[in-house]
């Protein structure tokens, strides 16, 4: 999923205070897995901005809704229901569905009230990690399926680096060295030696260097 | 500036059946505080303790079981750690987080749940009136805007 988590609220209260009826628009996507943007943390996020601009002597009309997800157009249309409610919309989505509802309604305010941070998951209640680094290029299945990109911290395509010690990354030792657990769990599968080939030089094209990513599925498109 | 202060309990149903008596109030808990009895404290959500806020109160806190004797299991760890979320929602507002607490105290009558409501009513009425009060405009402002 998408990680994200809520700005400082002083920030938001910062973008928004200029205005008199938000929209705290929740997504019940990705950022609602990972209780950052979810119904529940929007009507919290729309109290704290009630209790913000009070304590700084302002006002406004903050009213809540959501939508399935902010990253189809069929679903930004949807915002039709609160017109007339609201003259900025605060996103509690990850960036993409800010950037939908500012392409899709070229006419609205939208603010984002979350940094969206990763593409991770959660092995344990309350902590998510980095696990996929969106390259557009996965080598995953020469590495045991632990990514390179994401979890070294030099994304290094040849590991590991002479900073790996004890199976730690030199930058924190609480951060594992994947390079290490690639290795180990390569050996656990009996195909070590396939970590003997060198990887060559790497394209990173296809992982945004050469612009903005697109995609075209003639089979879907109509 | 002498002032009563709104401050609002949210109680479990286990640690707070004294208040079922008259008996309450006869052994000092302090009448200006607004008892809501709730099944369970993990049951509250961040946006209730908030709201409470919302209506102008200057201190809000939560009692429920002991940690590692809720009724409910984790009740009470979870109503502590919503707490706690609201403890640094308010201090990213610039709001003193000692107007929000949460107290694990044992069940039935005890003097433990008058004690924390004097000390609650003590603690509030030191740090004044609460910058949400509707009666009250804003002094100060948001720290770091």
């Amino acid at each position: 999923m998408i990680v994200a988590e809520r700005k400082p609220l002083a920030e938001i209260v910062d973008m928004v205070k200029g205005h008199d009826k938000i929209l705290v628009l929740a997504c019940r996507g990705c950022v609602t897995v990972c209780s950052a943007g979810g119904e529940r943390e929007a009507a919290i996020l729309a109290s704290l901005i009630r209790l913000g601009l009070q304590k700084i002597g302002s006002s406004a009309e903050v009213i809540e809704g959501s939508l399935v997800r902010q990253c189809d157009k069929e679903y930004i249309d949807a915002i039709d229901r609160w017109q007339g409610q609201y003259d900025a919309i605060l996103s509690t989505a990850c960036g993409v569905g800010v950037n939908f509802i500012a392409n899709l309604r070229p006419g609205d305010n939208v603010y984002p009230a979350l940094n969206t941070t990763f593409f991770g998951g959660s092995a344990q209640q309350g902590i998510w990690s980095e696990q996929c680094a969106g390259c557009g290029d996965c080598v995953l299945h020469l590495t045991g399926g632990l990514c390179p990109v994401a979890r070294c911290a030099k994304s290094l395509m040849n590991g590991p680096c002479g900073g790996s010690v004890d199976g730690r990354c030199e930058i924190d030792r609480d951060v594992d060295c994947v390079w290490q657990l690639i290795y180990d769990r390569m050996g656990r599968l009996n195909r070590r030696e396939e970590l003997q080939a060198a990887a060559p030089i790497r394209d990173w094209s296809a992982a945004g260097h050469g612009g903005p990513r697109k995609q075209v599925r003639k089979d879907l498109t109509l | 500036m002498s002032f009563t202060p709104d401050i609002r309990l949210f109680s479990c149903h286990y640690t707070s059946q004294q208040s079922c008596g008259a008996e309450l109030l006869k052994l000092g808990f302090p009448e200006n505080i607004r008892l809501n009895r709730v099944s369970c404290t993990g049951k509250l959500q961040v946006t209730t303790l908030l709201k409470a806020f919302e209506e102008g109160a200057d201190g809000v806190y939560v009692v429920g079981c002991p940690v590692d004797a809720c009724h409910n299991v984790k009740g009470s760890l979870r109503a502590a750690k919503r707490v706690e979320a609201v403890r640094q929602a308010l201090v990213e507002l610039g709001v003193e987080p000692e107007r929000v607490a949460m107290y694990h105290l044992p069940r039935g009558l005890h003097p433990e749940f008058i004690n924390a409501g004097r000390e609650m009513n003590e603690r509030i009425g030191k740090l004044g009136p609460g910058p949400f009060r509707l009666d009250r405009q804003a002094e100060t402002t948001l720290m770091g805007a």
